[in-house]
């Protein structure tokens, strides 16, 4: 990346994270590819059930460990005592950190790597959970990325692994290569023509599992569906990452030939849906997170389609993120009744559009 | 409408609650939802697990049940009762100590109970080749499956050279005991 790693809380906030740039495959339709590695020390029993002494043992070895390898040398590291609960609140809002690590009661941390593409949570459910997230569908540079930093902190740190069962992770249902992958893709033409319960159905039929935009048990909106695969244990890392890249491929096609089916019969009405989407997010003067989520949606939609005049992808995944509740507060300085929240990002939202409009030298 | 505990804030959360059968409806802010603990991640959380659980031990009887729920884990003092609850392990030893009552469950969860993937470079040389030569067997299947030929030879000549190293290593270790 060419930003220079950030050194402080507020140099990383300064920069958008690298999967908001709008960049990528098929960046279009997929926002973000993730992919999170669970791992434990041998040695120390699981974070719900180790003495807080134990914890900081865990975050003082596993953070010496990282910042000795290459991956995260130069990395930033935050100890979540340390920081507010509204950045902590930003730091969910980034994706950088999960809510469980967000509650920052405990000692725990996270190290972001200098391309910030990479983090390392610490003492979360378990003792390392190691994040890559890239922008558009890059799943195989996501796992190239997330494996080799493990290899990494594998020569350092002695895992808890069983030859039989793999990595052993505090919950069951990660046990094994504790992976995740997922992608986070934009699905608005099979919701719109009501075909999203039938790929859903067939998602889950072949073992992946469908997520809204805040991960676990998180509400779908704005069209967003998060898509991991559900099982860690009995299949190889690549196997699960590929056939999480093959079905993400036909849910593209899919969504694809949806959109072509939509533009060809009824195309004047999708246009206005988009556009009276821009309008509003243009000229509003109060609105909710959830309806600046659904209007980028609609926008995001004509922007793929290559409707000329609206604002660029990295615009409308800077505004999903940067329009929540903790960065307002951040960008205002303290604390906002909701009601101010929603006219403060209005005003954000339209000085965002007018600023893209001034940069691109288009005025819709 | 207004949060039912502080009864200041609009209410952004909802929950279903269902005791002895008795729905009720339950509306509050953000803002006590988080200090109360109400948190549908950790709660639903549990559930799954519980969930998943709930339909194992209805083929045991009541006293199997308690049997298993004193089971203990030696190294964290775990009781399997207690991970019944929360879903969570103790620690690496648990996998051993419940082994018994873990070993169904992975396989009620992710369908297999064999690790397939990576491993830490602490193990023993042996067994990661092991594991390593089963892996290229997966491949080798996969690509034979996709009539990828020239990959799928590739792959065997790679098999072929793990165990003839690993026999070597083996040979080696019997010599020297």
């Amino acid at each position: 990346m060419s930003t220079p790693a950030p050194r402080t809380i507020d140099e990383l906030f300064a920069s958008p994270s690298p999967w908001l740039l709008g960049e990528g495959p098929h960046a279009e339709m997929v926002l973000s590819t993730r992919i999170r590695l669970a791992r434990n020390l041998r040695e120390v029993p699981f974070t719900h059930r180790a003495r807080e002494e134990q914890l900081q043992g865990v975050l003082a070895s596993v953070s010496a460990a990282a910042q000795g390898s290459v991956a995260f040398r130069d990395g930033l590291l935050l100890r979540m005592n340390d920081v507010s609960s509204t950045d902590r609140q930003v730091l969910v809002e980034r994706h950088l950190v999960s809510h469980e690590l967000g509650d920052g009661a405990r000692p725990r941390g996270i190290l972001v790597a200098p391309d910030a593409r990479l983090s390392l949570m610490i003492n979360e459910e378990d003792h390392l959970r190691l994040q890559a997230l890239t922008p558009g569908f890059q799943l195989s540079e996501a796992w190239a990325l997330g494996d080799a930093a493990d290899d990494e902190l594998d020569q350092a740190l002695e895992f808890a692994f069983s030859e039989e069962i793999g990595y052993l992770t505090a919950c069951p249902t990660n046990a094994g290569t504790g992976l995740r992958a997922s992608v986070l893709i934009h699905l608005p033409a099979l919701v719109l023509l009501e075909e999203i319960q039938r790929v859903l159905k067939s998602i889950m039929q072949v073992g992946l599992n469908v997520r809204g935009l805040y991960g676990e048990h998180s509400e779908v909106m704005g069209n967003l569906f998060q898509i991991s695969n559900q099982t860690t244990l009995g299949r190889s890392e690549r196997d699960s990452i590929e056939s999480l890249e093959r079905v993400t491929r036909q849910i593209i096609e899919t969504e694809e030939r949806a959109r072509e089916r939509m533009m060809r019969d009824a195309r004047v009405q999708i246009e206005d849906k988009v556009w009276r989407a821009y309008g509003t997010l243009r000229y509003c003067r109060s609105i909710h997170s959830r309806e600046v989520i659904n209007l980028c949606s609609a926008v995001r939609l004509g922007v793929a389609m290559g409707l000329p005049g609206l604002c660029p992808l990295r615009v409308l995944n800077e505004l999903l993120v940067l329009t929540q509740p903790a960065h307002l507060q951040r960008l205002q300085g303290g604390e906002l009744a909701p009601a101010d929240r929603n006219i403060v990002r209005a005003d954000f939202v339209r000085e965002r559009l007018a600023a893209a409009e001034r940069d691109t030298g288009v005025n819709p | 409408m207004l949060c039912q505990i502080c009864g200041k804030n609009p209410a952004t959360v909802h929950f279903t609650e269902i005791h002895d059968n008795q729905m009720s409806e339950i509306h509050v802010c953000e803002r006590c939802a988080e200090e109360k603990g109400m948190h549908a991640s950790a709660q639903q959380h549990k559930f799954e697990i519980a969930d998943l659980l709930a339909g194992m031990v209805d083929a045991m009887t009541q006293t199997d049940e308690e049997r298993v729920g004193h089971v203990q884990c030696p190294r964290c003092g775990l009781l399997y009762s207690s991970f019944k609850e929360t879903g969570r392990l103790g620690c690496s030893e648990c996998y051993a100590a419940f082994q018994f009552q873990l070993r169904p469950l992975l396989r009620r969860i992710h369908g297999d109970t064999r690790h397939r993937g990576k491993s830490p470079s602490h193990g023993s040389a042996g067994a990661t080749r092991t594991r390593q030569i089963q892996r290229l067997h997966d491949e080798l299947q996969r690509a034979v499956e996709r009539e990828e030929f020239e990959k799928a030879a590739t792959i065997r000549d790679e098999i072929r050279m793990l165990e003839a190293e690993l026999q070597a290593e083996r040979a080696g270790a019997e010599g020297r005991s």
